[in-house]
């Protein structure tokens, strides 16, 4: 007898499509903000006295 | 959502503030983002009345391509990001405008007022107008005058715009159980408030050419075209638009029979019309053509 609670295969493909959108929806977010904290720091960090 | 992204950067490219193309672009994304979380709220709640609607029903919820728990998750989790990142890349009041049109339009309009009063996408309308100042703020900092002005035109379009449409979509709105305004007061009352709201509109798509905001070639985009709009809006409320039954003679919200014809032709204008103003003034800024400051004169 089969697992009611089992994932069908239409089921489980549609799972791992939402997680790796997911994935590539973070990595594009984490590059997203180290790309503005270097337009935001500029030359500062560069010209900073130490 | 197309508006909501054009009126946005129009609103940043006005503010005439110098601003790294990097930290623009990612405004206006975080502005795009923002809208289409509140769309997948929207759609969550709405999807029952949008499956009753020949205009919504081919939506991704009600169309069943995606779960109602998935639009929700997707949009709180869009909103947070959206917010999140303005107040860090820009400045938190354009993050906190964000956040209020977000909630504006999710919570306020599509749970509050959509269902129980005529006056729904008077009020709702609120939201769609603020992307102009939310751009404003996030390269200034401020929301001055200027910005509110372009917030106010828009505000006083979307009832012409809005209303026009739901003359000859009214039986769509009946059936699902939304209080639009030819649906409650019926349409003769609904083709003369559009004509008061027109006569409202129209003279506030001219004051930019009096607070410094628009140019010679703004001023003459929207006397020309509010007449034209003027005219248009005089027809309908002349005609006898939402009156008939099976107005429309397919899918499409252009196909009409001849006794709508003045409410889609109103309603397709009144697109062209806002979107030529806001290219104007985008132009001119870009361009740095000089505003008229006609007042000063």
């Amino acid at each position: 007898m089969s697992d009611p609670n089992r994932e069908s295969e239409a089921e489980s493909k549609a799972r791992r499509g939402r997680n790796i959108a997911l994935a590539v929806g973070l990595i594009l977010f984490v590059i997203l903000v180290f790309v503005v904290t270097i337009v935001r720091l500029g030359g500062n960090v560069v010209t900073k006295p130490l | 959502m197309s508006l909501v992204v054009f009126t946005a950067l129009t609103g940043l490219v006005c503010a005439d503030t110098p601003i790294n193309p990097v930290l623009g672009a990612v405004a206006i994304l975080c502005i795009a983002v923002g809208a289409g979380a509140s769309g997948a709220l929207n759609m969550w709640y709405d999807a029952d009345i949008d499956a009753k609607m020949r205009r919504t029903r081919g939506r991704p919820v009600p169309a069943g391509r995606v779960q109602g728990a998935d639009a929700l998750a997707l949009g709180i989790v869009l909103s947070l990001f959206s917010v999140m990142l303005m107040g860090m890349a820009l400045n938190w009041l354009a993050a906190a405008l964000l956040a209020f049109t977000i909630f504006f339009y999710a919570v306020i309009y599509t749970v509050w007022l959509k269902r129980s009063t005529a006056q729904n996408i008077v009020i709702g309308g609120l939201a769609g107008a603020l992307p102009p100042v939310i751009g404003w703020a996030a390269a200034t900092g401020t929301a001055p005058l200027n910005a509110w002005l372009l917030c106010a035109i828009i505000f006083m379009w979307t009832p012409p715009h809005f209303w026009a449409l739901s003359l000859y979509t009214s039986e769509d709105y009946a059936k699902a159980g939304v209080p639009m305004m030819p649906v409650v007061r019926g349409a003769p009352s609904t083709r003369r408030q559009i004509l008061v709201y027109a006569l409202l509109f129209v003279p506030l798509c001219l004051a930019p050419a009096v607070t410094g905001l628009g140019g010679a070639a703004y001023f003459g985009v929207a006397a020309a075209g509010g007449a034209v709009f003027l005219l248009l809006a005089w027809r309908l409320f002349r005609s006898h638009a939402g009156e008939a039954q099976g107005q429309r003679t397919s899918d499409g919200l252009y196909d009409v029979r001849a006794g709508a014809r003045d409410a889609r032709n109103l309603f397709a204008f009144s697109i062209l019309y806002l979107s030529l103003i806001f290219a104007t003034l985008l132009g001119e800024h870009l361009l740095g053509a000089q505003p008229l400051h006609l007042l000063s004169r």
